[in-house]
């Protein structure tokens, strides 16, 4: 990123390249940087199976989206495969995508204020989700009327 | 790897320019779009926890025809974020990849149509049928 602006901003306090480690990063949050690099990678790899399999079951094979109903779900969830499969792609999706929509409000939301009131809504909402979705595939009621 | 060959200028950043930076726009639009149908697509699910009949009257609202197409274009953007996805693996961790990565997303959007061009038949197949069928 290069800045043409006249006034100062965080972006220009970027040390040279190869200058020393000296930090304005602590050494932890470095750290868990780069741990959420790799979870995107990881994660992503086995989205790529579960997403697109998802995908093809739900929309593409078979009549696609117009033979969903309650009865097409309760026969899904009474394999436990499927259950295992939904429930990992619920947590990789949202970890996934709420690391990265936090690095979109990182990028762009300059005032720092702003971006931590984003980033903490972005977390409760996302944890709120998680906790629905995976209540809703454990305590699913097929005879439910 | 550091070779023998003469001095080069360093060849910069793949994200700046041409495919390398408009493949990473279009990763970060589709990934935010993506997120937020998430949201919404495991609230809807829990209403199996509401009534069946509930989670029946949401998912009906998949099937009439503006939603199909959206989901055509959900479908669309859940695979360009994958294979691209696994382009920026390539250009990662293969030693290759960032050499390749102009190549690597023409594939990708070879990938792309391949898949989607059957896929938005079988998707919208029904949709049009019915539609056809009603004039």
């Amino acid at each position: 990123m290069t800045s043409t602006a006249s006034e100062p901003r965080d972006s220009d306090l970027l040390a040279a390249p190869n200058s020393p480690r000296k930090s304005f990063t602590p050494r932890g949050r470095a750290n868990r940087e780069m741990i959420a690099w790799v979870f995107m990678r990881v994660s992503g790899m086995f989205l790529v199976v579960l997403v697109l399999g998802h995908l093809l079951i739900m929309n593409i094979l078979d009549g696609g989206v117009h033979r969903i109903n309650f009865g097409f779900v309760a026969g899904r969830w009474s394999n436990p495969f499927w259950q295992v499969w939904d429930l990992a792609m619920l947590w990789l999706a949202m970890l996934h995508g709420t690391n990265g929509l936090r690095v979109v409000i990182a990028d762009y939301a300059s005032r720092p204020q702003t971006r931590f009131w984003l980033t903490m809504l972005l977390y409760v909402a996302s944890a709120l989700v998680i906790v629905t979705g995976t209540l809703v595939i454990f305590t699913f009621d097929p005879t439910m009327s | 790897m550091p070779s023998a060959a003469p001095a080069r200028r360093p060849a910069g950043t793949l994200y700046r320019g041409r495919e390398g930076m408009w493949s990473w726009v279009a990763h970060r639009v589709t990934g935010v779009l993506v997120f937020f149908f998430l949201l919404v697509h495991v609230l809807d699910t829990a209403l199996v926890r509401v009534s069946p009949e509930a989670y029946n009257q949401v998912i009906d609202t998949y099937k009439n025809p503006v939603m199909n197409v959206m989901e055509v274009g959900l479908v669309g953007a859940v695979l360009y974020h994958a294979l691209n996805g696994l382009r920026i693996i390539a250009i990662d961790f293969w030693e290759r990849g960032p050499r390749y990565q102009r190549q690597m997303l023409w594939t990708v959007v070879a990938v792309w149509v391949v898949v989607m061009v059957p896929g938005t038949y079988f998707m919208l197949e029904r949709t049009i049928s019915e539609m056809l069928g009603s004039v």
